[in-house]
């Protein structure tokens, strides 16, 4: 059967930190930038074609067919590319090269609510929006009351929908894409909005569509939506498609390419791991994970253990307003912890230039035993400049948390936590 | 519409006409987005639509004060008020529409950027919407011709064909305008001057013939001057000088295909840049 959708060797390229308009700095900047351009060209010496100065491929040649009735799951670390694809694919923005073909009507969901006006009702809302999704406005009203239910919003149809509570605007927004019937359909992570009976009720609506015939692409961290809703998934990493199959063998192998891509050790040489993204040059040099005494960690670090992490890095110019940021996700790429070296209430607040070393202290590292990606990056004046994903890997060990001998197994971080028990007579009374 | 449907999405470069079958097929959004922006524009104020018609008639009220009053400018022979209303109508329909186009892509960042639909209709349907305002200061204009006792004449069969080469004014301006903002910011602080000397260089305040005649082609080549004048002529049967008047509806014409393709040109690197 010839397929529904055929991709065909997209890539795109972006530019990078293209700024203009009337600014005092900006030929120092341009210098600047050329200059990083000059050094990465002398450390990668491969057959990569040179890039113009400040560019990325966000994706490089991915081809793949969809079949009818296909549903499939997307799946990649952050900035792996699977939001450029699903907007080339929505023709929100063009290829730099390769082609698509479109073999039957196309709808896309990369937000929920899009195009919702705060001033209208809901009532007009579900109008405009369905109007912005693609629907005509005979279909709109022929399916306004099932809209309507599935939002659970009958009483407030006629008010603005600034007035609406988050879940309500939540709920509205959804239920209007959720009634879409294209042939294709494009989802970006829009379902985990809204409380979870919510969220259930459109992974149910979800796995409805996709039983339907309906063919679906779908992008989500969610590994256990992808396994359950999808039939085939493909992995995308730094923007060339490096796996298509069934979901299983897919969440498999991105779990895999998670954890080689990390560096090792402790002392970690910021030039030769993970994947950079640099703005203004290299100015991140070394990463240092170290215990309480400043001693080198050794394996792992156990559960509520004390973190030590020194950073080495260059500023180019004499700055106060420069931000260092260490940010944690889990083997499913989600970020579960942000640290800012601004967020230091007593930091120092004198400009400083050339070599730097900030440690950031964590007094009691408390997530769930697994490994963690680290990401690290440098901003200037509120700009990312620097910044390098699964910099370092960091695992955290079962251990004796709560001094029972019991290590817990379930959830994402641990809390200490007390327990008081009442006689059932004391209680009563 | 289900599967015939097909559609190859590739790498776009250079000038492109408008794709005017995807433009019919969504044509029904282009209503909505029009309908839109008429029900949120005068939201939460006090004075509502009156805001259409408030503003050039008090314009109407001050120039007719300062020029015809103190500078002893004359009309061309209706009555100074209706003059300059006449006049004022188109203007404020134009220098609105281009100003509100102009920003409109980036007012709308959010769509452009999460879904895909012909952009032309953002700026477009901002002046269209506008049509409303343009249409209820003409029936203020019909109230001040009754009480002026100033009678419509067969020239008013003209109006369409300048109401036309108005919104191809304000619409060609508005795409270049809209489609340079998305990069260049300048555009924002550039609009508002250019307004205020557009209403100079326009004959809104002063009858055409107040300019020496050998000027008078070169003010053809604003567009706005032919649709000011053609206004006045089709509602209160003021001379025409069709030589001028027919430079700047080309011009207008000129002006729309232009703006048309380069807001083409530029609109793939819109989502990118926003």
């Amino acid at each position: 059967m010839k397929p529904i959708l055929e991709i065909r060797g997209i890539s795109k390229q972006y530019k990078l930190g293209v700024r203009r308009g009337p600014k005092m700095d900006n030929v120092r900047e341009l210098l600047e930038r050329s200059l990083a351009a000059a050094v990465k060209r002398k450390q990668k010496q491969g057959d990569d074609p040179p890039l113009p100065v400040g560019s990325f491929w966000a994706l490089k040649d991915v081809s793949f067919n969809v079949s009818q009735g296909d549903v499939i799951g997307i799946i990649g670390r952050n900035g792996a590319g699977k939001s450029t694809l699903l907007k080339i694919l929505s023709r929100i923005t063009s290829p730099t090269s390769g082609e698509v073909r479109v073999m039957g009507r196309m709808a896309s969901l990369l937000e929920v609510g899009t195009g919702f006006h705060p001033e209208l009702t809901g009532r007009e809302n579900i109008f405009l929006n369905g109007a912005i999704l693609g629907m005509r406005k005979t279909e709109i009203t022929r399916r306004f009351d099932e809209i309507v239910a599935f939002a659970e919003i009958d009483r407030f149809l006629d008010t603005a929908v600034k007035h609406y509570s988050s879940g309500m605007y939540v709920r509205l927004a959804f239920a209007v894409a959720a009634h879409l019937d294209p042939e294709i359909l494009i989802v970006d992570e829009v379902l985990a909005v809204g409380d979870l009976a919510f969220q259930k009720k459109c992974l149910g609506k979800m796995g409805e569509v996709s039983r339907s015939g309906r063919t679906v692409l779908f992008v989500s961290h969610n590994m256990a939506a992808v396994e359950n809703l999808c039939s085939r998934a493909v992995v995308l990493h730094q923007g060339t498609l490096e796996f298509d199959g069934i979901p299983k063998d897919a969440i498999q192998h991105y779990l895999n390419t998670l954890s080689s891509q990390a560096g090792k050790g402790n002392a970690i040489d910021l030039d030769r791991v993970g994947t950079r993204r640099v703005v203004v040059a290299p100015l991140l040099k070394r990463m240092e994970f170290m215990t309480d005494r400043d001693q080198p960690l050794p394996e792992g670090i156990p559960i509520g253990g004390r973190l030590k992490i020194r950073v080495h890095f260059d500023l180019p110019n004499p700055t106060d307003t420069f931000n260092v940021g260490l940010g944690f996700d889990n083997i499913y790429g989600q970020r579960i912890f942000t640290a800012h070296s601004t967020f230091e209430p007593e930091r120092v607040l004198t400009p400083h230039v050339g070599p730097q070393v900030y440690t950031c202290e964590i007094p009691s590292f408390t997530l769930m035993p697994g490994e963690y990606s680290v990401k690290v990056w440098l901003d200037l004046k509120s700009v990312q400049a620097d910044a390098i994903e699964d910099a370092a890997k960091i695992t955290v060990l079962e251990s004796d948390f709560y001094g029972t001998g019991k290590v817990p197994w379930n959830g994402t971080f641990v809390l200490g936590h007390r327990w008081y028990l009442q006689q059932a007579a004391d209680a009563q009374r | 519409m289900s599967g015939t449907f097909e559609l190859t999405i590739r790498p776009r470069k250079g000038w492109q006409a408008v794709d005017l079958k995807e433009a019919y097929l969504y044509s029904e959004l282009l209503l909505f987005l029009i309908w839109r922006d008429i029900k949120i524009r005068y939201r939460q104020t006090l004075l509502g639509g009156l805001w259409a018609v408030l503003q050039p008639f008090l314009a109407m009220t001050i120039f007719a004060f300062v020029f015809n009053r103190l500078a002893h400018v004359q009309s061309d022979g209706p009555p100074y008020k209706l003059f300059a209303f006449a006049g004022l109508a188109p203007w404020t329909f134009f220098s609105t529409a281009v100003t509100q186009s102009s920003n409109s892509l980036l007012a709308n960042q959010q769509l452009v950027s999460k879904i895909y639909f012909p952009r032309l209709f953002i700026p477009l349907g901002a002046i269209f919407a506008l049509l409303v305002d343009l249409i209820l200061s003409l029936g203020l204009l019909a109230l001040l011709m009754v009480y002026y006792r100033w009678a419509l004449t067969s020239a008013v069969i003209w109006l369409p064909l300048f109401m036309v080469s108005a919104v191809l004014a304000a619409s060609g301006t508005g795409l270049i305008l809209s489609a340079l903002n998305v990069r260049f910011r300048d555009v924002k602080y550039a609009v508002p001057f250019m307004i205020q000397m557009g209403l100079f260089l326009t004959p809104v305040i002063y009858p055409v013939h107040y300019v020496p005649v050998r000027w008078q082609l070169l003010m053809g080549l604003n567009p706005m001057t032919g649709v000011v004048i053609g206004f006045r002529h089709a509602l209160l049967g003021t001379p025409i000088p069709w030589n001028v008047t027919a430079v700047s509806l080309v011009i207008c014409v000129l002006l729309f295909v232009v703006g048309l393709f380069v807001f083409r040109r530029l609109e793939s690197e819109f989502a990118d840049i926003l």
